[in-house]
């Protein structure tokens, strides 16, 4: 193990390192506790230019309830469920598919297509833009939820499709083999047999999608423009003019946005890092 | 494939009954498991880069007639000062955005220890990159407000008129990347730390017994254990840089006076807002922007391609 185990130096040592850890975590979220602590504040503290000092009052609930109250949070909160959701479901079993056939199968356009999926992930986002609104106004998904789930999906569908096949290439083909020569269908080979062994790989991945796409403000500034379909990112932008220097309302609206992808990093963390590594565990 | 004999040897006495599918089985099912992700992407993904480049090469506002110009918004770009400023601030990112590197490995090796309650504070220091760029965004406009925020409270401290970071021309760009590489930096580590646990600890022990120790380890033992993390690490960080549009629209929306404008946002303010519906224009820029990133990405692809070959 790097660096040398604090456990095999001096007890001196190993104090000041305990120490020294709650201290840097401190200085390195301190932008979010000064949101946090912003965020349940009373009005008169900002006023009165207590910004980041302690709090005269904790209106956890009050402020909270506030957003909901005087701005459509609670609409922009929902309509980022109904992108994101969707868009997970679509993009990882589009990808399992593909994943699959792009590492069972030796084709010769296998290797081409796995990096046009590749790069395409890669793309800048402007290239796209253009078409892509234009394609969504002709078709009437302009400005609609299903407009901009259906683009997520896309685009998604090349990172999954990496991560998927990069999955499934590292499982034992003896096992797929040995159901070929026993005569088991190509499908049924992928439903009964392989389906069940990428299960950790599905969950890492859905976690990703769902931080990536919930965390999307471009296409929502491109594909939406009403209330009802806008997401929260874009929707705390908005509110960001609505409160204007009503910097708690701001705070509490930020942490709000913030707060289902954090929940859900916590919550499967173990899966979280696995999806984000993959590459670099695997070496 | 090496077929396992099943599908391709005609069986040997009477006739072939079974149907075209199931002689061609192993030829056509890889398609068949394709074609729903690979139509997806071609309508949304592959279709668009070609429509884009096509479209650049029109004066078009989005609804009426494309009206042919050639090359006409090249000739355009290349006297555009605006566009010029966009390019400097991308260079600008692309360098600055590399310290994430250095320092996202430099909290990893100060994490990488077995203390209790050491998961916790990984997963507490990660937590920037799971935020949305628009709230790191807006928290950072907050600080660096001149009368309200964390600068305007430092340097009264020292009793000095404090800078508006996001107003001055030539502090702008420094200010939106310094917030941006606070999630970077995350991301960075969390590679990192993975990367970290995977090193042999038996060519530790090898590097110890042969005197290497702190830096000397690092730089001959560890680091090029590292290797698939480091680049993993540049890969996300290079396309994050040119990917730079959230904060930018957040914090000044390329302002002041186009100063913190990069190419995205440029193209994204020609095409669709005050600048008025150039898409022509805009498709010239992103055509542009995506010339550069391709450079990056055939050399992922390719780096991608020698391991692949190496591999399997």
């Amino acid at each position: 193990m790097f660096p040398k185990p604090i456990e095999k130096s001096s007890p001196l040592a190993q104090t000041s390192y305990k120490m020294f850890l709650p201290v840097a975590l401190f200085i390195w979220l301190l932008p979010l506790l000064a949101i946090f602590l912003t965020s349940i504040r009373p009005a008169a503290d900002i006023n009165s230019g207590n910004v980041f000092g302690w709090p005269s009052d904790f209106l956890l609930i009050e402020n909270y309830f506030a957003v909901f109250e005087q701005s459509k949070a609670g609409t922009f909160l929902w309509n980022s469920f109904r992108i994101t959701v969707p868009t997970v479901i679509i993009s990882v079993s589009l990808a399992c598919l593909a994943g699959y056939a792009l590492a069972i199968y030796r084709f010769k356009a296998a290797i081409p297509l796995f990096f046009i999926f590749v790069a395409g992930n890669f793309v800048p986002f402007q290239i796209l833009m253009v078409p892509v609104r234009d394609l969504s106004v002709q078709t009437g998904l302009y400005d609609t939820v299903t407009g901009l789930v259906l683009f997520h999906a896309a685009f998604q569908t090349g990172f999954c499709t990496l991560f998927m096949r990069n999955f499934i290439r590292a499982l034992p083909f003896e096992l797929i083999e040995s159901a070929r020569i026993e005569g088991v269908g190509e499908f049924k080979i992928f439903w009964h047999l392989v389906l069940p062994l990428v299960r950790p790989a599905l969950a890492a991945l859905a976690v990703l999608i769902f931080t990536f796409v919930w965390n999307d403000f471009f296409w929502a500034t491109v594909l939406t423009k009403t209330d009802a379909s806008l997401p929260i990112t874009a929707g705390v932008r908005a509110l960001n003019g609505q409160f204007v220097s009503q910097w708690h309302l701001v705070s509490a609206a930020s942490l709000l946005a913030a707060l289902p992808p954090v929940l859900m990093f916590f919550l499967m963390q173990k899966h979280f890092i696995a999806g984000l590594t993959l590459g670099a565990t695997k070496g | 494939m090496s077929t396992t004999g099943f599908d391709h040897t005609p069986i040997p006495s009477g006739e072939d009954n079974r149907s075209w599918y199931q002689k061609n089985r192993l030829k056509v099912a890889p398609w068949l498991f394709l074609a729903p992700a690979a139509l997806f992407f071609i309508v949304y993904v592959i279709a668009p880069i070609f429509q884009s480049i096509w479209i650049s090469f029109f004066q078009w506002d989005g609804l009426g007639e494309k009206v042919w110009l050639g090359l006409e918004n090249y000739y355009e770009l290349v006297d555009d000062d605006r566009f010029y400023t966009s390019l400097k601030n991308n260079t600008l990112w692309l360098v600055l955005y590399m310290l994430a590197i250095p320092a996202g490995l430099f909290i990893a090796l100060f994490l990488n220890q077995t203390v209790m309650g050491m998961r916790i504070y990984k997963s507490l220091f990660f937590f920037p990159f799971v935020i949305s760029q628009v709230v790191v965004g807006l928290i950072f406009t907050w600080f660096y407000n001149p009368s309200f925020g964390i600068v305007g409270l430092v340097w009264e401290f020292f009793g000095a008129t404090p800078p508006s970071i996001l107003g001055d021309e030539n502090l702008v760009t420094y200010g939106i990347i310094f917030a941006g590489l606070w999630p970077q930096i995350a991301y960075c580590m969390i590679l990192y730390l993975t990367g970290l646990n995977n090193v042999s600890p038996d060519q530790i022990e090898a590097g110890r017994l042969d005197g290497a120790k702190g830096w000397s380890m690092l730089r001959y033992v560890v680091w090029p254990q590292l290797a698939p993390a480091t680049f993993l690490a540049v890969v996300v960080t290079v396309i994050g840089a040119l990917r730079s549009f959230d904060m930018i629209a957040i914090m000044t929306q390329g302002g002041p006076y186009g100063s913190s404008n990069v190419l995205s946002y440029y193209m994204f303010e020609t095409a669709l807002s005050e600048y008025g519906f150039r898409m022509g224009y805009g498709s010239a820029i992103a055509t542009v922007l995506f010339a550069i990133m391709l450079l990056f990405i055939s050399y992922f692809l390719w780096k991608m391609y020698q391991e692949e070959r190496g591999g399997h």
